[in-house]
C-alpha cells in the first residue's frame, strides 16, 4: 500500500465511526440508546426498520422524496448545461453580474422565506405537488450546477470547439459527441451535488407539501414531537436516506474519475 | 542526438487481448537515423500517436523492446530518454511568464541561471518570441503558445529526439505553413531527430526526409515522399497519397500482360503471376489522352486551379486523369494510356515486384 | 480564454434566469415588504422604515452572534478547504479503491441534517456516547453539554466530519479533469511532485477550489439544523450562530418585521463576503 494512501484510509475511518453509531442506534430501541453506552445493541431490534417499511407514511415519504429529487437533478443539469457554456464561451451583456447574481441565491438563510414561498406556489396552484418541491429547489440547485460545469468547461480549451467544427460538427453534434464526454467528471459532480442538496433539504419540502408529495423530511421531522424523541426510529431512517445516494453516486462514480486525453487519436 | 529502433513491438491497450483487433500496434520494426526529420504518416486510428507515447516512453510496449543508441531503454522513463515532446493542444504553465516557461526544464536539470538566460534568449530569438519574454505565457495565441511548447523541448543540449504529436491542428490555416517552414528550418539548422505525426499528407510531405505510411497498427511503406508518390508499395499509399489518389482498377494477368477488362495494358515490369484479387494502379498524374488505348466515356471536369481533374469511366471503372490548363479536353469519347513506368499491379493491395 | 461577444449567449442563459428569477424575486419581494412594515396582529401593516434595521444593526446580541458566526466559519473553512484539497490529491485515480472511496466519502452528505445532529448529540454524550467515552478515556475532561469549549469543538468537528466530502469531492472532479497531456509533459521536463503542484494543479483548480470556498463559507455562515439539534445554540449562546439567533428573535414575536430585516442584513454580509472573496480569486483572470 503506497504511503500517500494513508491520508484517504484515516479520513475515510473517521467518516465511517460516526456511521457506525447511527447504525448502531438504528437497531436499539430508544430506551436503550439513553439508557446504557453499548458498542452493539443488547437488545438487538429491527422494530425500527419494520416500522419504515410497513408504515406507509414512512415508505411513501421515501418515494416522494425520490420522485422530486430526481426530477429536479435531471432539470437542474439539463439547464444549466447550455447556461454554462454561454458563461464559458460567450461574452454578452451583463454576463458577469447574471453570473454572480445566480449565486447569490443560495445566500438567504431559507428560514424567513418559507413563508413566501408556501404562497407564492399555493397562488400558481402546484401546493403539495411534487413539481412544486423540484422547481422550489432549482432555486438553490440550478445555481451550483452552473457554476460548477462552468468551472469545468473553462478547463477545455476552446480550440477544441474550433477543430470540433474544421472536422465538420454541427454545434449539437460537438456539444453531445464531444464536449459533454471531455468534461464528464463536472456533469458527475454536479449531477451528484444536485441529488444531495435537494434531498437533504428539508424545510421547502415540508413547507410546499402536506399529503400527496409528503417527502421523508416532514415524515421525520414528526418523531421529534410525537412521542418524545425516537431516537432509534430517527436512526434507522437516517441509515434509509442513505441508501439512494449511494446509488447516485455510485452510479455517476465514472463519470467523476474519468479523465480525458486532449485530443485524439 | 541519437539513433532510435524499435524493435518487434506489439502493443494493446486491453490487460488481456484477444483478437488481433485488441493490438493497437501490430508488429512494428522500425529505425530513425539521428538527425533526421521522420514523419509517421496516417488516418485515425492507425497507430501513430500509440507509437510516438512508446517511443518517447510515456508508454510501456506490451511487447518487443526500445533502443536509443543501441542501449535499451524500454524500462526508462521520458526523462531518461531525453526526449521533448509537443502535443497537439498547446501545454504550458499558465500561470508563468514566457521565460520562465522557456526556463522550466533546464532549471529543473539544476542549470546555473546565466546558463539558462544564455539558452533561453538564444532559443526565444529562433523562435521570434525574444521580444516578449517577460509576457504572461498565457496571454498567447494558438501558435504562439505551440512555439513554447517547441521551445521547451530545444532549450534543452541534450535532447535525443523531438516528437510532435499533430501539433498544428489548433493552428489558424494561414499561420499552418509559416509554422511548418519554421519547423523545417529549425530542423536544418539543429539537426536533431524529428518524429512528426501527422494525418495531414501535406504536413508529412513537407516536412519529412522519410515518411512512415502506418494503417490499422502496421508500417505500410517507409520512403522519401517521392519513394511514396512515384511508387507506391501498397494500394493505401496510393489512394492516401496525392490528391486525387492513385487509380485501382480491377485486372487479370493473361500470359504475362495484364488486362484491364480484356485491354492489355503495358505495366512497368512484365508479369509472369496470375491470381486473384489483382488490382492496377496508376497515379492520375501518369493518365494521359491518346489516339489509342483504353476507350473511355469523359464523364467530369472539376477544375483545380493550375490543372483540371478529368473524370473517365471504363466498363463500370472510373479512372482520372490531370489534364494542365490550356490544353483541350475531349468530350464524350476518348482513349487514355498509361504511363507504363508508373502504373503497377498490386494483389490483395501489396505491390508485386 | 478568448470569449467571443455573442448575444446569442442570452438564449442559452434565459431558462435558467426564467426558473431562479421565479422562485428568488417574489419571495425576496415579500421579505422585503415585511421588513419595513410594522404590524399589531390581524394583518395591520405600518410603514416603520428604516426601524427595524437599526434595531438589528444596533442590537448587542446581533454583534455577539456575528462574531461567534465569523469565529465559526473561520475555523471550518481553515480546516475542510487544506484538508479536502489533500484528500483528493491523495485518492487513487485508477483501481478498484476508486470505486469505494467516491461512496464511502459520499455517506455523511446524505445524512439530512437533523439526523446528523442527533446522531452527534448522542456519539459525543460523555456517558452514552462514543465519541464522549473516547476522549474522557484519554484523560480530557469533555462534556458538550455543560462546556463552550467542548461545544464549539464538537460543533466544528460535527461540521468537519459532515463537510470536509464536498471539499474532497469537488478537488478530485477537478483533480481527473485536468488532461495527461499536462502530466506529461511536466514529466518530460523534469518537473517534481511540488512543481506539478504548484504549476499545473493548483492553478487547473482555482475555479473549483472557489466554488467549493464560497459554497461551504454560504453554508457555514447559514448552519442551523444541525447546531440546534446537537447542542440547542448552548450551553448558553455559547454556540449561538446567526442563524439560530434569527430563528430565537423571530419565534415568539408578532411581528416579522425584525425577522425579516435581519434575513436582509444577513444576506447582505453574505453577498458582501462571497462577491469580495470572488473578486480576489478571479482578478487573475484578466490580465
Amino acid at each position: 500500500m503506497r504511503l500517500k494512501f494513508l491520508l484517504p484510509a484515516i479520513y475515510i475511518l473517521f467518516l465511517l465511526l460516526p456511521i457506525y453509531w447511527l447504525l448502531n442506534m438504528s437497531f436499539k430501541t430508544t430506551n436503550e440508546i439513553l439508557g446504557a453506552f453499548t458498542l452493539w445493541p443488547r437488545n438487538f431490534t429491527f422494530d425500527n426498520y419494520r416500522k419504515i417499511f410497513t408504515d406507509p407514511t414512512w415508505y411513501w415519504g421515501y418515494i416522494n422524496s425520490l420522485i422530486y429529487v430526481l426530477m429536479n437533478t435531471v432539470l437542474s443539469v439539463l439547464v444549466a448545461l447550455p447556461a454554462a457554456y454561454a458563461f464559458s464561451r460567450y461574452r454578452f451583456l451583463g454576463d458577469k453580474h447574471l453570473f454572480f447574481w445566480l449565486l447569490s441565491n443560495r445566500m438567504a438563510p431559507p428560514a424567513v422565506f418559507a413563508l413566501p414561498f408556501l404562497q407564492l406556489y399555493s397562488a400558481v396552484g402546484l401546493f403539495d405537488t411534487h413539481i412544486a418541491v423540484a422547481l422550489a429547489h432549482t432555486l438553490f440547485n440550478v445555481p451550483l450546477a452552473v457554476w460548477i460545469l462552468e468551472g469545468f468547461m473553462s478547463g477545455v480549451p476552446k480550440e477544441l470547439d474550433e477543430t470540433a467544427y474544421v472536422d465538420g460538427y454541427s454545434f449539437w453534434g460537438f456539444f453531445l459527441k464531444i464536449f459533454i464526454p471531455t468534461i464528464a467528471a463536472g456533469v458527475g459532480v454536479a449531477c451528484f451535488f444536485c441529488f444531495m442538496f435537494s434531498w437533504v433539504e428539508l424545510l421547502l419540502a415540508k413547507t410546499l407539501t402536506s399529503v400527496e408529495a409528503k417527502p421523508i423530511a416532514a415524515t421525520m421531522t414528526r418523531t421529534a414531537s410525537t412521542s418524545g424523541y425516537e431516537l432509534g426510529l430517527l436512526a434507522a431512517a437516517g441509515v434509509l436516506t442513505i441508501v439512494p445516494g449511494a446509488f447516485v453516486i455510485y452510479f455517476v462514480r465514472n463519470y467523476i474519475a474519468k479523465g480525458f486525453a486532449l485530443g485524439r487519436v | 542526438m541519437a539513433k532510435i529502433l524499435v524493435d518487434n513491438v506489439r502493443h494493446s491497450y486491453f490487460a488481456e487481448p484477444k483478437g488481433e483487433e485488441d493490438w493497437a500496434l501490430k508488429k512494428i520494426t522500425l529505425e530513425c537515423e539521428d538527425g533526421g526529420a521522420y514523419a509517421l504518416l496516417g488516418p485515425s486510428g492507425c497507430g501513430k500517436t500509440t507509437l510516438l507515447n512508446l517511443i518517447s516512453g510515456l508508454l510501456r510496449p506490451t511487447e518487443g523492446r526500445i533502443y536509443f543508441d543501441g542501449k535499451d531503454a524500454t524500462e526508462a522513463s521520458p526523462e531518461q530518454r531525453n526526449i521533448a515532446q509537443v502535443f497537439q493542444f498547446p501545454v504550458i504553465y499558465d500561470t508563468m511568464t514566457i521565460y520562465d516557461n522557456l526556463a522550466f526544464p533546464l532549471r529543473n536539470r539544476r542549470l546555473g541561471e546565466a546558463e539558462v538566460d544564455q539558452r533561453v534568449r538564444e532559443i526565444a530569438r529562433m523562435l521570434e518570441l525574444d521580444t516578449i519574454l517577460k509576457r504572461r505565457a498565457s496571454g498567447l495565441t494558438a501558435d504562439g503558445k505551440q512555439k513554447i511548447s517547441l521551445g521547451r523541448g530545444l532549450v534543452r543540449t541534450d535532447v535525443n529526439v523531438i516528437m510532435f504529436d499533430e501539433p498544428l491542428t489548433v493552428i489558424d490555416p494561414h499561420l499552418k505553413w509559416q509554422l511548418r517552414s519554421k519547423l523545417k528550418e529549425l530542423h536544418h539548422r539543429i539537426r536533431r531527430t524529428m518524429i512528426y505525426v501527422t494525418h495531414d499528407q501535406t504536413e508529412a510531405l513537407t516536412f519529412a526526409d522519410q515518411v512512415v505510411v502506418m494503417k490499422d497498427g502496421e508500417i505500410v511503406q517507409i520512403g522519401t515522399p517521392i519513394e511514396l508518390f512515384e511508387r507506391p508499395r501498397h494500394t493505401f499509399v496510393g489512394h492516401f497519397i496525392g490528391s486525387p489518389g492513385m487509380n485501382l482498377l480491377p485486372c487479370e494477368i493473361k500470359s504475362a500482360t495484364a488486362y484491364v477488362a480484356g485491354k492489355a495494358v503495358k505495366t512497368l515490369k512484365s508479369r509472369r503471376e496470375s491470381g486473384d484479387h489483382l488490382e492496377l494502379g496508376v497515379r492520375p498524374e501518369f493518365v494521359s489522352f491518346a489516339e489509342e488505348g483504353i476507350p473511355v466515356d469523359v464523364t467530369k471536369v472539376a477544375d483545380a486551379g493550375r490543372f483540371r481533374i478529368v473524370e473517365t469511366r471504363y466498363n463500370g471503372n472510373a479512372i482520372k486523369l490531370l489534364v494542365a490548363e490550356g490544353r483541350d479536353i475531349p468530350s464524350g469519347k476518348a482513349h487514355v494510356s498509361f504511363d507504363p513506368e508508373h502504373t503497377q499491379i498490386y494483389q490483395n493491395g501489396w505491390m508485386i515486384e | 480564454m478568448n470569449k467571443t461577444f455573442n448575444h446569442k449567449g442570452w438564449l442559452f442563459v434565459l431558462p435558467v434566469v426564467v426558473l431562479v428569477a421565479f422562485n428568488a424575486i417574489i419571495p425576496l419581494m415579500t421579505v422585503v415588504n415585511f421588513s419595513v412594515q410594522e404590524s399589531f396582529g390581524d394583518n395591520v401593516f405600518f410603514w416603520s422604515g428604516m426601524q427595524w434595521f437599526e434595531q438589528v444593526l444596533h442590537s448587542d446580541r446581533f454583534h455577539a452572534a456575528l462574531l461567534r458566526q465569523l469565529l465559526f466559519t473561520a475555523i471550518v473553512l481553515a480546516i475542510e478547504v487544506p484538508l479536502g484539497l489533500a484528500i483528493a490529491l491523495a485518492m487513487p485515480r485508477r483501481g478498484p479503491w476508486v470505486s469505494v472511496c467516491l461512496v464511502l466519502m459520499a455517506l455523511p452528505l446524505l445524512i439530512p441534517w437533523n439526523v446528523v445532529g442527533a446522531m452527534w448529540n448522542i456519539f459525543a454524550l460523555p456517558d452514552l456516547g462514543l465519541l464522549g467515552r473516547l476522549i474522557n478515556g484519554i484523560g480530557f475532561h469533555y462534556n458538550y453539554t455543560r462546556q463552550p469549549l467542548g461545544a464549539w469543538f464538537t460543533v466544528v468537528l460535527m461540521d468537519v466530519w459532515h463537510w470536509t466530502s464536498l471539499v474532497a469531492l469537488l478537488c478530485y472532479a477537478g483533480l481527473v479533469a485536468i488532461p495527461d497531456a499536462y502530466y506529461q509533459a511536466a514529466k518530460i521536463d523534469g518537473a517534481r511532485p511540488w512543481a506539478v503542484f504548484r504549476y499545473i494543479q493548483l492553478p487547473k483548480l482555482k475555479h473549483v477550489l472557489t466554488i467549493a470556498i464560497l459554497l461551504r463559507f454560504m453554508d457555514s455562515f447559514m448552519i442551523y439544523t444541525e447546531v440546534v439539534v446537537l447542542t440547542g445554540g448552548g450551553p448558553g449562546n455559547a454556540t449561538t450562530f446567526l442563524s439560530i439567533d434569527l430563528v430565537k428573535m423571530a419565534l415568539g414575536q408578532f411581528d416579522l418585521g425584525p425577522a425579516a430585516a435581519m434575513s436582509i442584513v444577513y444576506f447582505l454580509i453574505i453577498l458582501f463576503l462571497s462577491w469580495l472573496f470572488y473578486t480576489l480569486m478571479m482578478q487573475k483572470e484578466e490580465t
